[in-house]
């Protein structure tokens, strides 16, 4: 049967990306945020999942205006890189996992989570910055990829309770699949920002820290911010945290905190990151 | 019914809703395009002409034009969409925030490594907090 092992949380930034794409790791503004990864990539190198469940919102890349979709299932057998502008990332196709696509989606509609099917997908940075962190360099993935896409984009987001209930649901229909698999399952986004208007650059340590302790140890708790406070207190992009709540129901009930780490800032961002193994 | 809320009490911040979408759909679509590296091209050679294919309003062409990234979302873009005009740019989200801050890229650079904007004073206009 396969098996939910450990969960992972990341932000996504683009210019992330765009460091390790350049070779900049080491410079001066970057290497203090690559630091707080250098233990997870270690103990990924150590954990390899046989597929990984990756939690993340895409940026106008796949999904322009025409269709919006809440929550959207990859279930192809690989996913192109997305040029969102200045040509595609520099990395690997990313490998899925169609079987366990399949059987994912048809269990969430069945239990009344209803997802968008994608049979074609280009994944952007939202879903390939986190691989990056995680897996550095690599000629092709070490991993099967299963992504799942929330909207952030346009309002209203899922409510963080209905994400964290998804999680949930995930856990269950991963506990379900026959394949003996190691799965993962990684929220991505986050922490505060806004990248948008005269308060751009917002960034609030005090409000990302408390998600950092509560994700651990009261995720329900977390279930009650709405929209509105995620926008005065973790900036409009901060709503990104959404995604974090389903890697969490995920995990089930009891978590093992294995590393955490904050740091302000990448371009215009609060970068959190929790390596959690399940209880 | 669920109410909606007082979005426009939060300082600088717009929010995309399903009604900004719709005013935004053509301007946010021609972003959209800037992904297929001939159309950048094509941009790059006449933004006007390539813009003028769109059936945009003027004050959202003006916008383009004049890279006021607060005029184009006033208008109805996104700023994932409008990511896509200063990725051909060449330039980062940094730089079209200091651009929407009113900041040089230098000075808004300076004071993200400061910490980034507080909170406070950033919440809500009405509570002044």
């Amino acid at each position: 049967m396969a098996r939910i092992t450990a969960g992972v949380t990341t932000s996504h930034v683009p210019a992330i990306g765009a460091a390790i794409d350049r070779g900049e790791t080491a410079s001066d503004y970057w290497a203090p945020l690559f630091a707080g990864y250098e233990w997870s990539r270690k103990w990924m190198a150590a954990n390899l999942p046989d597929v990984v469940v990756l939690v993340y919102n895409d940026h106008a890349s796949n999904f322009s205006l025409e269709v919006i979709p809440t929550f959207a299932i990859g279930c192809a057998e690989s996913y192109r890189i997305a040029d969102e502008g200045f040509g595609p990332r520099p990395v690997p196709e990313v490998p899925g996992h169609a079987d366990l696509s399949c059987h994912l989606a048809e269990q969430l509609i069945l239990e009344e989570f209803d997802l968008t099917v994608v049979n074609r997908l280009d994944v952007d940075h939202g879903l390939t910055v986190p691989m990056s962190l995680l897996f550095g360099q690599p000629e092709a993935w070490p991993v099967r990829v299963v992504p799942i896409a929330v909207n952030v984009v346009q309002y209203p987001q899922p409510s963080g309770r209905r994400c964290y209930e998804l999680g949930k649901a995930i856990g269950r229909a991963v506990a379900s699949f026959p394949e003996d698999l190691n799965v993962q399952v990684w929220g991505t986004g986050g922490m505060s920002h806004q990248l948008q208007g005269p308060r751009a650059g917002f960034i609030n340590p005090a409000f990302d820290n408390a998600f950092l302790d509560r994700i651990v140890d009261d995720p329900e708790a977390l279930t009650h911010i709405g929209h509105l406070e995620y926008l005065r207190e973790a900036g409009s992009e901060g709503i990104e945290l959404i995604m974090w709540l389903i890697m969490r129901g995920a995990l089930g009930e009891r978590v093992n905190p294995l590393h955490r780490f904050y740091h302000v800032p990448a371009s215009n961002t609060a970068v959190g990151h929790l390596v959690l193994e399940a209880g | 019914m669920a109410e909606r809320p007082d979005f426009d009490d939060i300082p600088g911040t717009t929010v995309f809703t399903a009604e900004r979408s719709r005013q935004g759909f053509h301007l946010n679509q021609f972003c959209m395009s800037l992904m297929k590296p001939e159309n950048r091209a094509r941009f790059k050679a006449n933004e006007r002409a390539y813009l003028d294919e769109w059936p945009l309003t003027e004050a959202q062409k003006a916008a383009v034009l004049a890279r006021d990234y607060n005029a184009a979302i006033a208008e109805g873009g996104n700023i994932y969409f409008l990511a896509k005009i200063f990725a051909t740019d060449g330039k980062s989200f940094a730089d079209a925030a200091a651009n929407m801050t009113g900041m040089t890229p230098e000075a808004y650079r300076d004071m993200m490594l400061r910490g980034g904007r507080s909170p406070e004073g950033n919440r809500s206009i009405k509570e002044g907090r």
